[in-house]
């Protein structure tokens, strides 16, 4: 549905995305991640047709972007970060309007209002001014413009940005709602928010593409060992040695901890269960066992790792401003 | 042709929305009948002098023109008015949407850039329009009183429509440049008031410049037309002006997108 091809971005001297290449299946939602500032934006621009590529070749549902972007747009649906709608308008009014200039015919505009607003849950304001809504549902009425024309594609930026908790699990929901019938786009920062609505994760970083693959997959490929979390009754330095001894362990580092009781992270040789080992060498050594549990390396974690690999080649490979440059267009 | 609709419509309910249009249209209301009030008491006083005249004097009583004493300088001062209208009505065109953000739900529309453009245009004719369909009401009780010819007030009219027409596509200009509408204001209110006033040297000193600048100002234009001739010369003026504002106005829009 879309397929980029080597995509690079420069504003002026700074390059905001840096040849990215990637492609999105029908009904799939992929899940752009990225600190502020990776291009994550921009990359959104250039599929939506509102910035061209410096190079490259982006194509929504075969069209070119550069070469027939009427058809691309009647195609694409899109919800920038702050949801573009004209305050002084009730909400039916927006949509409306929406539905008009992305070139809903007359006859169904009623119809195709009625239906997006019931997709985004905004039929409960439709009379309301467009400036009087809280921001939760503003960005569903955003929700409710992009969605007017019953666009195939979807691009969301940050579609969850500045809401309180509930609004969020709600714009999630409703996101979820929309996968299979659209082919969506979503930005965003927050690392369980991706695990959770996406399908796919792609991880951005100063541009470039850091990591591509399931939220599942990612934290499996990742995750060199397993790693076990023990808190032991007893004498730390003791235990370590220990612990240490326990076949299949491969690395035992001892964490802070309190009252008597030691803290360690236990790392072992992955497809080894080493549980019942373990349990068994602190109790056989007469100390209390108070908890043993296997730690899931979060996406977070992995997000921190993967961009701070990245940070540390960029750092021997000049990049000059890469990273803070790109945070300046997106107004 | 849709798409310029749906435009135009947005941009006139949000004009008459919010207070610009009446606020405009009061302001114009006001000053109009300022200047009618002052036309008129005028020429009242004239027919009256000129009356006095013929009984001291004998004779006939010299025939007033209503057309040529009260319409035409009305309608001149209706120009000068606009002048400082204009910018109002189109500062917020393109710069409010490059400032809210709007302008990325235009953008990523399928519509074309002209279409954006022209639908925005037409808005602000018609609310200009608007602006002249008040001074129709003070024109009516003319041909109450009086019997004025109409054909020239047609052809002022549509003198006073073409050089709007220009006022308005070079704010648009200006509306599109910046995201600051005060900028983009009175950036359009001094260069109107430099193509108003750029003849005015050229009686004093002479040169290649000075038929370019005459060629320029608006205001030589628009005398025609008020005393009631159409010259294809005037007309072809007014509506390149326009064209080449709502061209640039449209190349300056699509570089919104290249320009980083």
């Amino acid at each position: 549905m879309i397929e980029v091809q080597g995509l690079t971005k420069r504003y002026g001297r700074t390059t905001a995305v840096e040849d990215l290449n990637f492609s999105v299946a029908k009904g799939e939602i992929l899940g752009f991640l990225g600190p502020n500032g990776a291009g994550k934006t921009t990359t959104m621009r250039v599929i939506t047709c509102f910035l061209p590529p410096t190079l490259g070749k982006v194509t929504v549902a075969g069209y070119d972007v550069m070469r027939e972007p009427l058809e691309v747009k009647r195609r694409v649906g899109y919800l920038p970060e702050t949801p573009p709608l004209y305050t002084d308008m009730r909400v039916h009014e927006m949509l409306a309007f929406a539905g008009r200039i992305k070139g809903v015919p007359r006859r169904q505009l009623q119809e195709q209002l009625e239906q997006a607003a019931e997709k985004a849950a905004v039929t409960d304001v439709l009379d309301k001014i467009v400036g009087h809504l809280s921001k939760g549902y503003r960005q569903r009425v955003g929700l409710a413009a992009a969605l007017i024309h019953d666009p195939e594609v979807l691009i969301l930026d940050e579609p969850t940005a500045g809401l309180d908790p509930k609004q969020i699990i709600e714009t999630r929901r409703l996101i979820q709602n929309l996968a299979g019938a659209h082919t969506i786009i979503l930005s965003t920062h927050i690392l369980p928010e991706a695990a959770q609505t996406c399908s796919r994760v792609m991880i951005i970083n100063h541009g470039r593409l850091v990591a591509e693959d399931t939220p599942q997959n990612l934290t499996a490929r990742l995750q060199g060992h397993e790693t076990m979390k023990l808190v032991v009754e007893g004498p730390a330095v003791a235990v370590q040695g220990v612990l240490m001894g326990v076949p299949g362990v491969h690395r035992v580092s001892r964490l802070p901890a309190a009252d008597g009781r030691s803290e360690f992270s236990v790392e072992t040789v992955p497809g080894h269960d080493a549980r019942r080992d373990l349990a068994r060498a602190v109790v056989q050594s007469g100390w209390g066992l108070l908890e043993l549990r296997p730690v899931g390396l979060s996406l977070e974690e992995i997000f921190l790792k993967l961009t701070t690999v990245d940070d540390s080649e960029a750092s021997e490979a000049p990049q000059p401003e890469s990273a803070a440059a790109p945070a300046e267009h997106k107004s | 042709m849709r798409n310029i609709w749906a435009i135009a419509r947005k941009e006139l309910n949000s004009y008459f929305r919010s207070p610009i249009a009446y606020t405009v249209l009061a302001l114009f209301a006001l000053i109009f009948g300022y200047f009618y009030y002052t036309v008129i008491s005028f020429f009242l006083l004239q027919t009256l002098t000129r009356v006095q005249m013929a009984q001291m004097y004998g004779g006939e009583v010299p025939p007033m023109n209503v057309n040529e004493q009260v319409i035409r300088p009305l309608l001149m001062n209706t120009s000068i008015i606009c002048l400082f209208l204009v910018p109002m009505i189109t500062m917020r065109l393109f710069a409010e949407e490059k400032k809210t953000g709007t302008i990325e739900l235009l953008m990523t529309s399928p519509l074309t850039d002209w279409q954006t453009v022209l639908g925005k245009f037409f808005s602000a004719v018609a609310l200009y329009a608007s602006l002249l369909g008040v001074t129709v009401l003070y024109f009516l009780v003319l041909f109450r009183y009086g019997s004025p010819d109409w054909k020239p007030l047609v052809a002022g009219y549509l003198g006073q429509l073409l050089l709007g027409g220009c006022f308005l596509s070079i704010g648009l200009l200006y509306s599109t440049m910046t995201r600051n509408q005060l900028i983009a204001g009175s950036l359009t209110f001094f260069t109107l008031l430099l193509l108003w006033i750029v003849d005015w040297s050229s009686e004093y000193s002479g040169g290649w410049w000075v038929p370019v600048a005459q060629y320029l100002a608006l205001t030589p234009h628009i005398e025609n037309f008020s005393k009631g001739v159409i010259d294809l010369k005037d007309t072809v003026y007014y509506l390149s002006v326009i064209g080449l504002g709502l061209f640039l106005s449209v190349r300056s829009v699509e570089s919104v997108r290249w320009r980083t």
